[in-house]
């Protein structure tokens, strides 16, 4: 038995009792706010493109989503970073829910980009290099998530999955950059999904999207930590409560 | 290291040499991929040559992985993995090594597979050159990456699984930068193929800094 599941829940390592907290049930409630401002300003007051029509709606939660997968993407790598310096296994933990919310936004970016695709390029999906490094991204994470889900030891698991986290961040650029060459070297430039500038009511909506899907993203990231911490402790304690029951039936018999 | 680095990889090689797996298994494995492409793809219709670059990397891709895996599988019958973390080798030169000897089976495999295309497919050979710094480039990069996350796979039940998901998406970038750079020498093109050169290097970088590092909190507990 290694070090680290010899005595799982160390002095400098505490954390949440249960998923819920005043602070998150406040944030929550903010969130919640958010999310109606933006139906409120994305479907109803904000006016229908010119060139896009509606379909310009779907860019108030596409590009805020979009942006926010790779920004889980870097909170995987810190944590896997801080993991292997530290050993801390709150940090491991913090990696893992990033990536799963991560995985979550980057499916959630290309199913809305694929709804965008249809009305406005005619097709679900073309090669363009932002799509085509998203749906990378979405693969690498699935790989991360993959190795989370072996069936080892917490030590081995975990250091596995903090090399794989800690490599996702130059993965993540090289691909984004080899991508963009592939598309612009034969290829006429890529589509732009912004389009043309944007102002008023429609400029408002895109960043309360961001507020809103940001304020979302955070909840869901540590509603999913909750949730990962207490399953480790559930493990743990049933461990402990399986080697007790044992001990006591060997002084029985 | 370096010293460790040359005994592990002549280890795996004498080993390759001795058990031939890699040559009565993976290299006519290589060459059925090429034959599988011709089933697919019309061979009348100059399909095969226009694909070429793609093809080959492929190929390639595929039959370095199950190279790869044996890599890793030759350690992990009796105990082998506690006897290599016992016999006090530096952890970055297992890697270097493994990197090393897994590289030496790709750039045969690669020879093969050239020799393969000339003939299968009828393509001719320009810009040496380039080509020849395509396949040294590549070939590291591939191998970085590979033992790496080969180590991250190793030992555990689900590896054939898992190895081809967790690397094949790192690699794309490799499989489209050699892919492009040998269009480039086929086409007469050279100039447009040596920032793909460059890309890989720094890719291959990235992968042995994190290599010689990672590898030693892997090697640990596995």
């Amino acid at each position: 038995m290694t070090t680290e599941t010899a005595g799982p829940f160390g002095a400098s390592d505490s954390g949440p009792t249960s998923t819920g907290s005043r602070t998150t049930m406040i944030l929550g409630v903010v969130t919640l706010v958010a999310l109606g401002v933006l139906v409120l300003f994305g479907l109803i007051l904000s006016p229908a493109d010119e060139n896009q029509g509606d379909a310009v709606r779907i860019m108030y939660v596409h590009v805020p989503s979009a942006t926010l997968s790779y920004v889980g993407c870097f909170l995987t790598a810190i944590g896997s970073a801080v993991f292997l310096w530290r050993k801390s296994r709150w940090w491991d933990l913090v990696a893992y829910a990033s990536a799963e919310v991560a995985a979550l936004f980057t499916a959630f970016t290309l199913v809305t980009g694929m709804l965008w695709g249809r009305p406005t390029w005619g097709v679900f999906w073309v090669w363009d290099a932002r799509l085509t490094s998203e749906a990378m991204l979405m693969l690498l994470l699935l790989g991360y998530l993959a190795v989370r889900g072996i069936a080892a030891d917490y030590g081995v698991r975990a250091k596995r999955a903090a090399i794989v986290g800690l490599l996702l961040v130059p993965n993540v650029f090289i691909v984004r950059q080899s991508v963009q060459w592939w598309r612009t070297l034969h290829q006429t430039p890529t589509l732009s999904l912004s389009g043309a500038e944007i102002q008023g009511l429609m400029l408002f909506s895109l960043f309360t999207g961001f507020i809103a899907i940001t304020l979302s993203f955070i909840w869901m990231v540590i509603h999913r930590f909750r949730v990962a911490w207490l399953e480790e402790q559930v493990d743990a304690e049933g461990l402990d409560t399986a080697i007790a029951e044992r001990r006591a039936e060997g002084v029985v018999s | 290291m370096l010293h460790d680095a040359w005994l592990i990889a002549r280890k795996d090689l004498k080993l390759e040499i001795r058990s031939r797996v890699a040559l009565n298994q993976v290299v006519p494995f290589a060459l059925l991929v090429l034959v599988l492409f011709a089933f697919a793809l019309d061979p009348d219709r100059g399909l095969l040559e226009k694909a070429t670059p793609g093809l080959y990397w492929i190929a390639v891709l595929f039959s370095g992985l199950l190279a790869m895996q044996r890599s890793f599988a030759v350690e992990a019958a009796d105990g082998v993995t506690d006897a290599l973390r016992l016999s006090g080798l530096a952890p970055a030169g297992i890697y270097l090594g493994k990197t090393l000897s897994v590289a030496v089976q790709l750039l045969v495999l690669e020879v093969l597979l050239g020799v393969g295309v000339a003939v299968l497919y009828g393509t001719s050979m320009t810009g040496w050159l380039l080509l020849l710094a395509t396949i040294v480039v590549a070939t590291a990069a591939i191998s970085t990456a590979g033992t790496l996350f080969g180590v991250v796979a190793a030992g555990l039940r689900v590896r054939e699984t898992l190895l081809p998901l967790l690397l094949l998406p790192v690699l794309a970038p490799v499989l489209i930068g050699a892919t492009r750079a040998f269009e480039a020498a086929l086409s007469g093109t050279p100039s447009e193929g040596w920032p793909w050169v460059g890309l890989m290097s720094v890719f291959a970088a990235v992968y042995v800094v994190a290599g010689i590092f990672g590898f030693g909190p892997l090697m640990e507990e596995s």
